[in-house]
């Protein structure tokens, strides 16, 4: 036994220094927690680096984005000062007819993408649900297109497609159908374009319409088989609501992704014929990597930038209604 | 509403039995409960029935019908589930007149049903609220509209009140009674509470292993248990039983000193062909009564422990390694690990055969 334990032992037999060591061990807690640190410190000190590169890659580029939207720039002549030309960039943009061609397109293959997407998708995974011989083999053979790379498939497409040689036209020439110019007709091209992101992409919506639809309980099925619903009414009342969240955000996923749809189109059809299959994003790459009007560019961006976000919204405001629904009434 | 008769239903799984030949006829407008411990088969009986489940085997019919290889939706069966299977994102409403909009009944007939429904079951302020955040008793009621809104020619209900509370579960278990005497339709019910077949049911049908092991109305086999199994499954507590050796009319308890001689001549009869061969003795705890005094045929035991139970305790004592209970009244003294007479009524003594557990006398 040390000699200050035991000092404090006969201490402790009257009552004063029983207080005076209960103030004493209570002080050094206290003079810990100076000296340390506390573990909202040490959140932040961890949270530091991440915070600072997300602002340096994120935040410093989006406000030059904005900043350079606002002037008339060009990375070609970094030398010549910008010269601050207000919102001519946007109104430009907004006015311009061609800009408007590609704002329509996009639309239409936004929409049209989204839309055999969609309905292929959750009828492929419906027919999925149900178990048969060599379900996991079909559903790994359907799911491959998903993990190839864009421009792979944007190239071996445009060669499938080809007009004189392609495949595509071989096969229909089998069937007495005549060759179709796929890539080289403007009001045939869009649709070209629209097959191959659905061949593509398809799949995606297909594994997140398979994940929510097996998490819908079997029992309500059977309750359902009961109360002799047929097949479309339980489709229609059980499957499609009780998956919808989740197929909101795979929608949602396929949407931006449509919008900002790029790399596809680069390798399929350039663009072409003509500017036929230009998406925005198209665009927004010629005008700032082609002819380098960066100002112009930004501006652009920006405009793309806030369609997405506004289009998005209105989803997920709907998700949080399908949300708040299962909560109140 | 319908009769319902099943025909040596077989339910196979590779080599599993999950039925094995169960027949049960059941008249239009009673009420028959499929008892039995988890794995019996009852529920597969009542998916069997539902057309959930195709038998391997056997046939069933709905009146003269057979409906063994009809879906579901051509049988018209009413169904609660064990945890009702509500429709979550659906309110109350559209939760119960799924099987009419299902069914493309016109709306006006609908609107008539509803009311209808909303009176038996007292949903009246509950028609608006989601069903996936009612609690479990609303969710029970409404589970039981939607199951006979559109008048199916059977119930089916399994294990309805299990995911109740105790006292709540005891409410609703009167009420599903009279509401299935006031509706009259044929019911079956699924449950391995004994107390709640005993209480609804106008037949009990007590499975195990996949067959049935005894049928019959509640107070038969109470009574009349056909098997040690049913004794001791049916009662709280359950039949007690004591190893015994017959000898010309006295039962010499297996390892103690006690006798028994027997009075009743009908049962030497049926005893005859047991002479100097093990039987069991099974007696219920309200059939033994205690004694301070010793007099004939009386046992004395020393008291092992005592439960109050209410109105009534439960006297256990120890005979040969078995523990034997006695439900008796307040009126007699009893203390911990003093000796007592006990004394059996002889009118409700059951006999069982030792290696089958059969009975032979009930």
């Amino acid at each position: 036994m040390d000699g200050k334990f035991k000092d404090s032992i006969d201490k402790a037999v009257d009552g004063d220094a029983i207080a005076e060591l209960a103030r004493e061990s209570s002080r050094s807690i206290v003079a810990r927690k100076h000296y340390g640190l506390s573990d909202r410190a040490f959140m932040f000190i961890f949270l530091l680096p991440s915070l600072f590169v997300l602002l340096f890659l994120v935040g410093y580029p989006f406000i030059t984005l904005i900043r350079s939207g606002f002037y008339n720039f060009s990375v070609l002549r970094a030398t010549t000062p910008a010269k601050f030309i207000g919102v001519e960039n946007f109104s430009f943009i907004l006015t311009d007819a061609f800009t408007w061609e590609r704002f329509i397109f996009t639309g239409k293959f936004v929409v049209l993408n989204v839309f055999f997407q969609f309905i292929l998708g959750v009828v492929i995974a419906y027919l999925l649900q149900k178990n048969f011989r060599g379900r996991s083999l079909v559903l790994t053979l359907i799911l491959m297109p998903m993990m190839l790379c864009p421009i792979v498939v944007g190239l071996f497409w445009k060669y499938m497609l080809n007009t004189e040689w392609g495949i595509v036209n071989y096969v229909l020439s089998l069937f007495g159908v005549g060759k179709v110019e796929w890539l080289a007709r403007e009001n045939v091209s869009i649709y070209s374009v629209i097959l191959v992101d659905t061949w593509m992409w398809t799949p995606f919506m297909i594994l997140l319409a398979l994940a929510a639809f097996t998490a819908i309980p079997k029992y309500l099925y059977e309750a359902a088989e009961i109360d002799r619903a047929s097949s479309w009414f339980k489709f229609r009342h059980i499957t499609l609501p009780l998956s919808a969240p989740v197929l909101i955000i795979a929608v949602l996923f396929r949407m931006i992704d449509s919008i900002k749809a790029f790399d596809l189109v680069y390798t399929l059809t350039g663009g072409g014929p003509g500017s036929a299959t230009q998406t925005l994003s198209f665009d927004l790459y010629k005008r700032a990597f082609q002819y380098f009007y960066t100002g112009e560019a930004s501006a652009y961006g920006v405009i793309l930038l806030l369609i997405i976000m506004s289009s998005s919204l209105v989803f997920i405001r709907y998700l949080n209604r399908l949300a708040m629904q299962n909560v109140r009434r | 509403m319908a009769r319902v008769r099943l025909e040596s239903l077989k339910k196979h799984y590779g080599s599993v039995r999950a039925i094995d030949g169960v027949s049960i006829n059941i008249e239009s407008g009673q009420l028959v409960v499929l008892l039995g411990p988890s794995g019996c088969g009852k529920t597969t009986t009542l998916r069997c029935i539902a057309g959930l489940e195709q038998p391997t085997m056997g046939k069933i019919y709905f009146d003269d019908r057979e409906v063994t290889h009809l879906s579901p939706s051509e049988r018209n069966v009413g169904m609660v589930f064990q945890f009702y299977a509500l429709y979550p994102h659906m309110n109350v409403y559209e939760n119960i007149t799924f099987p009419l909009r299902a069914c493309r009944v016109p709306r006006k007939a609908i609107e008539t049903k509803v009311k209808e429904v909303v009176q038996i079951f007292q949903l009246g302020g509950l028609l608006r609220y989601k069903a996936s955040i009612l609690p479990p008793g609303d969710q029970q009621r409404v589970a039981l509209a939607r199951a006979v809104i559109r008048d199916p020619n059977v119930l089916l209900l399994d294990e309805p009140l299990s995911a109740l509370d105790e006292k709540f579960r005891e409410e609703m278990r009167s009420e599903l009674g009279k509401l299935q005497k006031r509706i009259g339709i044929t019911t079956i019910y699924v449950t391995h509470d004994q107390r709640e077949a005993m209480a609804l049911g106008d037949v009990i049908v007590v499975m195990k292993d996949g067959v049935i092991v005894q049928m019959g109305s509640p107070e038969e086999l109470y009574e009349h248990p056909q098997s040690v199994f049913v004794g001791n499954f049916l009662g709280t507590p359950g039949m007690n039983f004591v190893e015994c050796l017959y000898d010309n009319g006295l039962l010499f308890l297996e390892g103690t000193e006690h006798r028994l001689s027997l009075k009743r001549s009908d049962l030497f009869a049926k005893l005859s062909s047991y002479q100097g061969k093990e039987v069991i003795l099974g007696i219920r705890p309200e059939y033994v009564s205690l004694f301070e005094k010793s007099f004939e045929n009386g046992l004395s035991i020393a008291i092992l422990a005592i439960e109050p139970a209410g109105r009534y305790r439960l006297v256990d004592f120890l005979i040969g390694e078995r523990v034997f209970r006695v439900r008796t009244d307040w009126s007699l003294p009893l203390i911990v690990g003093h000796k007592v007479y006990l004394y059996f009524s002889e009118d409700h003594i059951c006999l069982f055969d030792r290696s089958s557990g059969e009975a032979i006398v009930t």
